[in-house]
């Protein structure tokens, strides 16, 4: 499809121009921590310079003193309430009670009246450490006599996971290929280029905070529980968001310490991160470590998987416990499988805590997955590409995990790979050094159950006409946190309604003034939220065909709108503007108002952990890399990458594709660099931006982006989820691409230079 | 450069930002970053890191592009800054920001007003820049959103409306 296919619509299908893009162009739009507010204070946070330590002392009395300092905070100055985001495993606090879990833990705050005052502050206090040992490595915190983390989780086990279907070891007994490989991930992060950051205003008994949030509402949730706050006295304001990826879905200590200063001193408090503290609060992708077994049959037929992970938790759970229940949940979903043996330990070290980051669980399982299978497809003389088409799920299926599959179009993704990237021309037949691979992935669309238990609808929306009918305001607790929700929901609000996208003002993600939405993650807010406005579009669109058909003397049933234009179907002549028939309206009734609300269907399983996986919908995506391979350095250059999605219908073909390539580069950040090291310490050593490697604009593959036809019935307009579906394949899809440039294969991610060269040195070793 | 007149423990800085005349009190501490930020408050100029590393504090000092975390505010005395805010003429949008809005270059914006600085800044001195040239100039702004594609390809569409 191309950029400006429009199908049938108005205004979806179209590449407007995003919404606030004019504001982000010319700096007036205003992220948390550019916003002021009078008489606010800087906070800051004294963090721990151990990775496992018990607090016996803090002296805070000399920070006191110093001029300009308003407030200093320990523990005992604010509430012990434990907090987290996987109910019952709520096991983090404001700030440190007794011990310090990691490096960069949070022990004590200051507010002051400058940036320099507050830093100089935390350097006044003074801190009496009795250093434990610490557990820094995730395949061993499980052994007897290893420190414990926290008291309640015997043997650091922060979750353990058994799930079987079928009877695997029938399958593998059946099979005619069986091959067990192990793996290793890497422990990638966000790095989303605004660092976290927040204001808090306490006043009249209720707290307002400003912030950076994937997620207003589960924020306000948290935060009212942890201050024993009714939820109506807390006030959560998205501001423009810097990037999210998964690491602003949950407050952090940016909001709980903030607010915890505001109260105490009686004035807004404002917390900014710096970059080093992005790495400390972390909530990244888990390294796993994983072992494959599958079993096939002579014609490639996968009969069986058995997937055990033991996966690196850090320090706090965190949303870890989804973390680790999706990374085998997504495997059966893009391959049609019976048998299924699914073991995950995931472990808690002295290390920062990992959560959900873009595909959340899924990428390394994927990549494990992905790479399995070529080895699979060689040792049986088949072509990669023909073994996935051998077992590519169809539409209208179930997986074994009882994920109900409406829309899929997995197999034209692979044809239409195959032929855009020349894959029969190439494969095998490149010179020496270059190689083409393919990887391929799927995502949910949107969680099946929210976080915790609640019966709240998962989206809702208002749009209001205003009394002159020229405009229409959207309300939404959707959050655009750069991925371009503001603008797709605007369009789908103006397509609903009948009026331009230029019509359109939205007021989004404000805890108070929008409806409840429980915010951007697990891709679910084109289908959900877009549910949402589609209703509340509808809703006007009802109202005033009922007035217009009235005033035209027409039937209801013959009235239409399209863009601005009320019209009797089949009488040119009898036509009004939506302006005159809103204004009417307001004269007559009032306010013209819309509302929608969306909560999916019930889905999934019985078994334990059937919910994690569910969703109204799935995307699949097929991607083929070329890379060529300095065998000298190890050095591996991707020149050019051919993705092909099938994600719906599209709402707005620039974002869209602008979706898949910011996934794909941080897939490829996560394949080739990406991985936070450690001290023997548990210090990080890479903690900034230098050091930890992100993909630069020199860093340049090709990037194809297609996409197939496709109709979700589950979403609105035939829509499903895009942003995270898209990194999954990339890591895959490298690994072998080079093994097929060089013949040697890589388990370990990140495929860096050193590790390719040294599969070289050890394969000629072989030789 | 013009010295900085020293005030017990602070100096004062005069320098032209935007093309006015600004002026503030400052520590040998603070930084260009911090004196736009919170004195002059021109927050469209971005704090990422604060080492240099991301490129999203980036203006034009004397028309060179500079990470403005990097650089002390008396360094800047005497000279003349240019922000993202600085762009807009008479509520007209410079040939990059409208390309930017146009290609979809912008996802979060975070990075967008150094990325705009940095492409102006080349278009400055190289008005037809090859794409290898603008990933170069462009090189030291980090953007996570994009993969940059996008990005780029504004650019070159800037550069191209030169002609
Ligand atoms: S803030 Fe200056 S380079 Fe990052
Ligand atoms: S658009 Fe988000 S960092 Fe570039």
């Amino acid at each position: 499809m191309s950029e400006t296919s429009t199908k049938d619509f108005s205004v979806i299908g179209k590449s407007v121009p995003k919404i606030d893009a004019r504001d982000k162009v010319t700096g007036r739009a205003k992220y948390a921590g550019d916003l002021k507010v009078p008489g606010m204070l800087i906070g800051k946070i004294l963090r721990s310079p151990h990775a496992h330590a018990r607090i016996l002392n803090i002296n805070t009395s000399k920070a006191m003193e110093l001029p300009g300092v308003a407030a200093v905070i320990t523990a005992r100055d604010v509430p012990s309430t434990f907090y987290g985001i996987s109910p019952a495993r709520y096991d983090e606090t404001i700030l440190a009670i007794e011990k310090v879990l990691q490096v960069g833990d949070k022990v004590a705050a200051v507010a002051a009246v400058d940036e320099e005052t507050a830093v100089k502050a935390l350097a006044l206090i003074d801190v009496e450490y009795e250093v434990l040992p610490a557990v820094l490595d995730p395949l061993r915190a499980m052994d007897e006599g290893q420190p414990q983390v926290h008291p309640q989780y015997e043997r650091n086990i922060s979750v353990e996971i058994h799930q079987d279907f079928g009877d695997v070891e029938k399958a593998f007994r059946e099979s005619y290929v069986v091959r067990t490989d192990c793996f290793q991930g890497n422990r990638a992060t966000h790095v989303p280029m605004e660092p976290h950051a927040a204001i808090s205003k306490w006043e009249n008994g209720k707290l307002t905070i400003w912030s950076s949030s994937q997620s207003p509402h589960y924020f306000q949730y948290h935060i009212s529980r942890v201050f024993g706050l009714k939820m109506g006295d807390v006030r959560v304001i998205k501001a423009f968001v810097g990037g999210g990826f998964g690491g602003k879905l949950e407050p952090s200590a940016a909001e709980y310490v903030s607010a915890a200063l505001a109260m105490k001193t009686g004035r807004p408090v404002k917390i900014v991160f710096d970059r080093k503290e992005v790495f400390f609060h972390n909530r990244g992708r888990h390294a796993q470590h994983i072992e494959l077994t599958t079993g096939v049959t002579k014609e490639g037929k996968i009969l069986g998987v058995h997937a055990k992970f033991i996966i690196d938790g850090g320090s706090y759970t965190s949303l870890g416990i989804a973390s680790a229940y999706y990374a085998g949940a997504m495997l059966p979903l893009i391959y049609d499988f019976d048998h299924f043996k699914f073991d995950g330990l995931r472990v808690h070290t002295n290390l920062p805590s990992c959560a959900a980051q873009r595909g959340h669980g899924a990428p390394q399982p994927r990549f494990a997955f992905e790479s399995q299978l070529d080895m699979i497809a060689k040792e049986l003389g088949m072509d990669p590409i023909e073994i996935r088409k051998v077992n590519a799920r169809q539409p209208n299926t179930t997986t074994l995990n009882d994920l109900k599959v409406n829309s899929c179009e997995f197999t034209a993704c692979l044809d239409k790979a195959t032929e855009i990237s020349d894959w029969a021309g190439k494969k095998g037949k490149l010179p020496p050094g270059q190689g083409i691979g393919i990887g391929c992935g799927g995502f949910i669309t949107g969680a099946g159950y929210p976080i915790y238990r609640t019966r709240l609808p998962h989206a809702s929306a208002v749009i209001k006409i205003s009394e002159q009918g020229d405009t229409a305001t959207l309300y939404i607790g959707a959050v655009d946190i750069g991925q371009g929700s503001d603008t797709i929901l605007a369009q789908m609000a103006a397509e609903a309604v009948g009026i331009n996208y230029e019509d359109v003002r939205i007021v989004s993600a404000d805890t108070e003034t929008t409806p409840h939405d429980f915010g951007a993650y697990a891709s679910r807010q084109t289908l959900m939220s877009g549910h949402a406005v589609k209703q509340a579009g509808d809703e006007i669109r009802r109202q005033i065909i009922e007035l217009a058909a009235d005033l035209l003397e027409a039937n209801a049933a013959d009235v239409d709108i399209d863009r601005r234009v009320v019209f009797v179907k089949g009488s040119p002549e009898k036509t009004l503007t939506f302006e005159n028939v809103a204004n009417e309206f307001f004269i007559r009734k009032g306010p013209l108002v819309g509302k929608g609300s969306y909560a999916p269907p019930k889905l999934g399983g019985k078994f334990k952990g059937a919910a994690v996986g569910t969703s109204p919908a799935y995307s699949f995506a097929a991607q083929i890399s070329q890379v060529e391979v300095d065998e000298e350095t190890g050095q591996v250059m991707v020149t050019k990458v051919w993705d092909v999605h099938d994600c719906g219908t599209v709402i707005n073909p620039s974002l869209l594709h602008g979706q898949v390539e910011g996934a794909l580069f941080m897939g490829m950040g996560e394949a080739m660099y990406e991985q936070v090291v450690f001290d023997d310490k548990g210090k990080p050593l890479n903690a900034n931006l230098g050091e930890y490697r992100v993909p630069t604009a020199l860093d340049v593959p090709e990037v194809i982006s297609e996409l197939v036809d496709s109709y979700e019935p589950a979403g609105p307009w035939g829509v499903k989820e895009v942003g995270e579906g898209a990194t999954l394949p990339t890591m895959g899809s490298y690994a072998n691409a080079i093994y097929d440039a060089i013949g040697v294969r890589l388990y370990d991610l990140p495929l860096t230079p050193e590790k390719v060269w040294r599969a070289i040195q050890d394969r000629k070793k072989l030789l | 450069m013009v010295t900085a007149i020293k005030k017990g423990n602070l100096h004062v800085v005069r320098l032209v930002v935007n093309g006015e005349e600004h002026a503030a009190l400052v520590k040998s501490n603070t930084t260009l970053l911090d004196l736009l930020r919170e004195e002059f408050d021109y927050t469209g100029t971005k704090k990422g890191c604060e080492l240099g590393d991301c490129g999203a504090c980036t203006v034009l000092m004397d028309g060179k592009t500079v990470n403005s975390c990097l650089v002390l505010a008396v360094e800047a005395n005497g000279h003349t800054v240019t922000t993202i805010e600085g762009l807009e003429r008479n509520g007209e949008l410079d040939r990059l920001q409208e390309e930017f809005i146009n290609q979809a270059a912008v996802q979060c914006g975070y990075c967008s007003p150094g990325m705009i600085l940095s492409a102006k800044a080349l278009l400055v001195r190289n008005p037809h820049p090859s794409e290898r040239e603008v990933r170069e100039a462009i090189g030291g702004n980090l953007c996570r959103c994009t993969g940059y594609v996008r990005i780029v390809k504004a650019i070159l569409a800037a550069a191209e409306a030169n002609s």
